[in-house]
């Protein structure tokens, strides 16, 4: 067998530059995805978290069902039921704006972000209750002792704090969301997973694509933990030395 | 309602292909089963690895880990659908229409799920206390012994609800042999039932597929925390 190693610096067939270039606009693709479902994901994570923690029998219910319901089902099942039945459920010009008239990729893209958000939101609920939960209790005290209301606890004591606390796990969780931003690639998203079948029809050359791939994404993931261990270490909380 | 109707057609769909379905997660339970077998002991090689004094298995074991962990499970199961098929019948002599779709299936799992693993069971050991390292070598143990009789087995012990929550991780994992056109229950109930009768039975069965994923992992995870109270 011989190797085409070059092949991502050669020129692509519809006139629009080298093969890097694809593979770039995956990259671009999947980190955008990437970003898009992990603010999906931190706000209703938040607001799902939070909820985990109130006394109200009702809410926490809920909660628990949220997480519950988002964990056990397999990505790429959630993504499908997503992409399937959402349009579905949409009515009259919304419904064939979003059909037809749409890009496929941003209609896929749309889609998946939500997927995705959801999926990793209740991942991070956990992650924001653990990480409330776990504050001293001595902490709630002196904040009602000084007079707080619970929403001024939340917004002042608690959340803060909880917040720094669980910068590791977040930041971890922000190399997952980019790892499992791939499983969108089966609902038509041409992301770097999807950029594999589109450079291998015309060029033939599968396992020089899976290398190029594969070394994206692995300097992708280096770049993001380089990034993040930055970011854990400007909001460490003073007194945890490991950073909790 | 749409939805409702959508519901309502699953009954029938199940019982005309309830056999596709049974082999479909027949399917699953093979490779969840081989990848969390094949795993645990490959992980806890690579996890011996990591711990020991020579240097070259360590390099090689954190090259590993570091390389598995930084890239997704799909482009894995990509390298084992679309380039290493060939070279697994070079180096076993199959002739070229051999479908060794499940088998590579199985090892993509097992040895990505190894690296999951490893890192489990490497913080397993090392949260052993101290003391029983020295406790053994004042008994005369040598490295190995100690590791076989003293570490591991209270390690593994203490690792048990953690190395089976991955499992369940990896059972929901298992729907991507989606990508290499294997049949397993999320496969047959979407793609073989649900696309191929056409009209809304696609909607059903997706619907259908989420469910039974959903009421296995959610039992497990039920059972596995049940473990963990005793």
């Amino acid at each position: 067998m011989d190797f085409n190693w070059t092949l991502f610096f050669e020129p692509t067939p519809y006139g629009d530059g080298i093969y890097l270039n694809w593979l770039w606009n995956g990259a671009v693709v999947t980190l955008s995805l990437a970003i898009t479902s992990w603010v999906i994901a931190f706000v209703l994570g938040s607001i799902i978290g939070i909820m985990r923690t109130f006394k109200n029998k009702w809410l926490n219910t809920f909660a628990v069902a949220y997480i519950e319901l988002f964990r056990n089902i397999p990505l790429l099942a959630q993504m499908f039921i997503w992409y399937m039945l959402m349009p579905e459920m949409l009515s009259g010009a919304l419904k064939t704006w979003f059909i037809q008239d749409l890009d496929p990729n941003v209609h896929s893209f749309i889609l998946a972000a939500i997927a995705l958000g959801l999926f990793t939101s209740a991942r991070i609920a956990e992650q924001v209750r653990t990480g409330i939960q776990t504050l001293p209790v001595g902490q709630k005290y002196a904040a009602t002792a000084l007079g707080l209301s619970k929403l001024q606890m939340y917004r002042y004591i608690l959340l803060p704090n909880a917040y720094r606390k669980i910068v590791p796990t977040l930041t971890s969780e922000m190399t997952n969301i980019i790892k499992n931003s791939s499983v969108a690639s089966t609902i038509g998203l041409i992301d770097l997973i999807g950029q594999i079948d589109r450079i291998n029809e015309s060029t033939n050359s599968i396992v020089e694509i899976l290398c190029g791939v594969t070394l994206t994404f692995m300097l992708i993931n280096y770049s993001v933990i380089t990034i993040m261990r930055l970011v854990e270490k400007k909001t460490r909380l003073p007194n945890m030395m490991s950073g909790g | 309602m749409q939805l409702l109707e959508w519901i309502a057609n699953i009954p029938t769909l199940i019982n005309h292909h309830n056999e596709l379905l049974l082999m479909g997660l027949w399917l699953t339970v093979k490779i969840t089963f081989t990848a969390v077998v094949v795993g645990i002991i490959w992980g806890t090689v690579l996890a011996l690895m990591r711990l020991s004094n020579i240097k070259l298995l360590n390099i090689f074991a954190r090259g590993y880990v570091n390389l598995f962990r930084s890239i997704p499970l799909l482009l894995v199961l990509l390298w084992f659908y679309l380039a290493l098929p060939q070279a697994i019948k070079y180096l076993f002599q199959l002739p070229p229409y051999a479908d060794v779709r499940i088998a590579s299936a199985m090892i993509a799992f097992a040895l990505f799920e190894a690296a999951y693993y490893s890192e489990i069971i490497r913080a397993g050991i090392n949260a052993v206390s101290k003391g029983q390292y020295h406790a053994a070598f004042a008994l005369g143990m040598t490295k190995g012994q100690t590791m076989r009789l003293i570490i591991l087995p209270q390690a593994f012990r203490a690792m048990i609800p953690l190395l089976l929550t991955q499992g369940i991780i990896l059972f929901q994992d298992t729907s991507l042999v989606y990508v290499m056109s294997l049949i397993d229950l999320f496969g047959a109930s979407v793609t073989q039932i649900g696309m191929a009768q056409g009209g809304t039975a696609k909607y059903s069965m997706i619907i259908f597929a989420a469910i039974s994923y959903f009421v296995i992992c959610f039992s497990a995870s039920r059972l596995v925390n049940y473990l963990k109270k005793d």
